[in-house]
């Protein structure tokens, strides 16, 4: 194919495109434009939806769960994806397979189904919903994501490498911290990123499980409500959706950097 | 250097045993090895080489019988206590260090001051032609450099004992040659025994005092290169080094008459297993049978036959031959020289033999 050329199939990846990414872009357009009603055309540029956003405590109470959660959540779900990621590539057990299904299942579950059968659990146990509840309801989402992420990470590791490393004098756990650990913390930091958005992001397991602790996404939804409150909702959207990109760029390089320091051929996105 | 006895091998094996669950990987071996010794263990792949190596090494336990090194019972030591050090089949450079940081990286724990150290690195990096590279990133090294910094690495601790897992299959055949007289080379100015595992047969020949050929967890033979080359102790260790013709024989009290050869009378050290009676073989080298041109005469014995196939190699002709009164073709090398030309298919052909050269084999 010759460059510069248009052919039906690049103008049908351009359409795919503008699909995907149009309702994306009318965001920071209705954020940014001065008038309370959504719709064209557009008044003029107005930065008075964010300041509005600087004026609502709630908004900053359901900022810091969210922001809570989703640290815990980015800890917890990768220190757990490193124990299987590890399990998984180094050594052998019966049911491997099986078990790896059944931890990478909540992937492809409706996300409805796992959020009311974890309030029910959560009913049965006698917990409150809360900010833990949500955090619980994140890690368990967001581990098949960090152990995907983990397993190409060690899966690219030479088991010589540890070998060699106790050959010449150390532990067992000098090998890990020396060796594995610096070859592996590109992944790390990739799975934390994305654990991170995915929670932050996350609105039906919160919504089920947040009890009088709102988070970001379940914030937005109830102000909803007020029509006069949407262009605020757009401007907090822009920022999400910013901040989304940025996280998920800076977890890609990571994820790059780690491939290329193991010296493997990028084989496209992570998931 | 050694607290025992100068004369005690460095490494004793008795009857070391390994089993993976129920599989059977190491079946009783037992071998000394000498200080100074270029060892080689050679046999196909799953013969359990790379398992005694690793056993040596301490990367595997073993399930029977004692492995010492040095006098000292090794049951129980890890790896990073045994006084070995091993260069892998993937060389295991690591890949986030620079050359020299892998190079000194068994002196993180040493006593050193830091210029010696630095001093120590150097010169292992020197011995093994790197001098320049010490800054280099490990990752952009080629394959027969990162060989070299793996041997630097493993060196620069003294061990008694140098393990070499495959070292040169991951190289091209050029680089190999080269590295394999490097590698003898090494070994003669640092004086330690190496131990060599390869399936390479070519490879064991050319660097190793003393080779064991392995096979299904077994020591089949153990044996100089030149007694495992010319007398094989079975068929299939004649089989596996070299080309070996097997032509069928009968055995009697008073010689053997071989297929398509005839009569002939055999030392009993031509016989490695011992007195043979009845059917067996007869195995003998390409290079121990040979064309016969015309006027050529020769003090050994000769025969007749024809040519079924011709496979030039520049400096070597092998010729696949079938000699009268035998069912199967043997092969025939021939060295290429001047005023011996290349014979062609289906040409009548003398052909000379020394029953000296014959190895017989039970069936």
């Amino acid at each position: 194919m010759r460059r510069g050329r248009i052919t039906p199939l690049a103008i049908f990846a351009g359409l795919y495109l503008i699909f995907l990414y149009a309702p994306i872009i009318l965001l920071p357009m209705f954020a940014f434009n001065d008038g309370t009603i959504i719709a064209f055309p557009l008044q003029g540029f107005t930065t008075r939806w964010f300041v509005d956003l600087l004026n609502t405590p709630a908004l900053h109470a359901a900022t810091g769960n969210s922001l809570i959660i989703a640290c815990s959540v980015a800890v917890l779900a990768t220190c757990l994806g490193l124990f299987a990621a590890r399990a998984v590539t180094r050594y052998d057990f019966p049911l491997k397979g099986g078990i790896l299904g059944f931890i990478m299942l909540p992937l492809v579950l409706p996300e409805v189904i796992v959020a009311i059968s974890l309030l029910v659990v959560l009913m049965q146990l006698g917990l409150n919903a809360s900010i833990y509840t949500i955090i619980l309801g994140h890690t368990l989402l967001c581990m098949p994501f960090a152990i995907a992420i983990l397993q190409g990470s060690f899966a690219g590791l030479d088991q010589s490498l540890e070998e060699a490393a106790i050959d010449l004098g150390e532990t067992r756990a000098g090998a890990f911290r020396l060796i594995i650990l610096p070859l592996v913390t590109p992944g790390i930091i990739a799975s934390m990123l994305i654990c991170f958005i995915i929670s932050l992001d996350e609105f039906i397991i919160a919504f089920f499980l947040s009890g009088n602790e709102p988070t970001l996404p379940v914030y937005l939804w109830g102000q909803l409500r007020f029509p006069a409150r949407l262009p605020v909702v757009m401007a907090l959207g822009t920022i999400l959706v910013a901040l989304s990109i940025t996280l998920l760029l800076i977890a890609n390089y990571f994820r790059r950097r780690g491939l290329a320091r193991t010296g493997q051929q990028d084989s496209g996105g992570f998931l | 250097m050694s607290d025992t006895s100068s004369n005690a091998p460095l490494i004793q094996m008795r009857d070391v045993q390994k089993y993976y669950g129920t599989y059977h990987a190491l079946r009783g071996i037992t071998a000394e090895i000498g200080e100074g010794e270029f060892f080689s263990l050679l046999g196909p792949s799953g013969c359990g080489k790379t398992t005694l190596l690793r056993a040596i090494a301490g990367f595997e336990d073993i399930s029977g019988g004692t492995i010492t090194l040095g006098g000292k019972n090794m049951a129980g030591v890890p790896p990073n206590r045994r006084p070995t050090n091993m260069v892998f089949q993937s060389y295991a450079i690591f890949p986030h260090l620079s050359v020299s940081q892998n190079v000194g990286f068994g002196l993180r724990k040493s006593s050193l001051k830091p210029a010696d150290k630095t001093r120590a690195i150097g010169a292992a990096l020197e011995m093994v032609g790197l001098g320049h590279l010490g800054n280099r990133a490990a990752h952009a090294l080629s394959g027969g450099q990162r060989q070299r910094v793996a041997l630097a690495r493993a060196l620069i601790l003294k061990p008694k004992v140098l393990l070499l897992d495959e070292p040169l299959s991951a190289l091209d055949r050029k680089m190999r040659e080269e590295m394999q007289v490097e590698l003898i080379k090494l070994q003669r100015e640092v004086g330690i025994t190496f131990i060599l595992v390869t399936h390479d047969q070519e490879e064991a020949l050319v660097m190793s005092d003393r080779i064991a050929v392995m096979f299904e967890g077994e020591i089949a033979q153990l044996a100089d290169p030149e007694v495992l080359y010319r007398r094989p102790a079975t068929k299939r260790v004649a089989d596996f080094i070299g080309v070996m013709n097997f032509l069928p024989a009968l055995a009697d009290g008073n010689g053997i008459e071989v297929m398509g050869l005839g009569r002939a009378e055999v030392d009993p050290s031509q016989v490695p297993g011992g007195a043979v009676s009845g059917a067996c073989s007869v195995g003998m080298r390409p290079e121990t049978l040979s064309i016969l041109y015309d006027g050529e005469m020769t003090r050994a014995r000769e025969t007749t036959a024809m040519v079924e196939e011709v496979v030039y190699y520049g400096d070597m002709t092998y010729y696949d031959v079938t000699l009268d009164g035998a069912s199967a073709p043997v092969r025939i090398s021939m060295r290429n020289m001047v005023g011996r030309e290349v014979l062609s298919v289906g040409m009548q052909t003398r052909v000379s033999w020394d029953p000296r050269a014959m190895v017989v084999f039970p069936d």
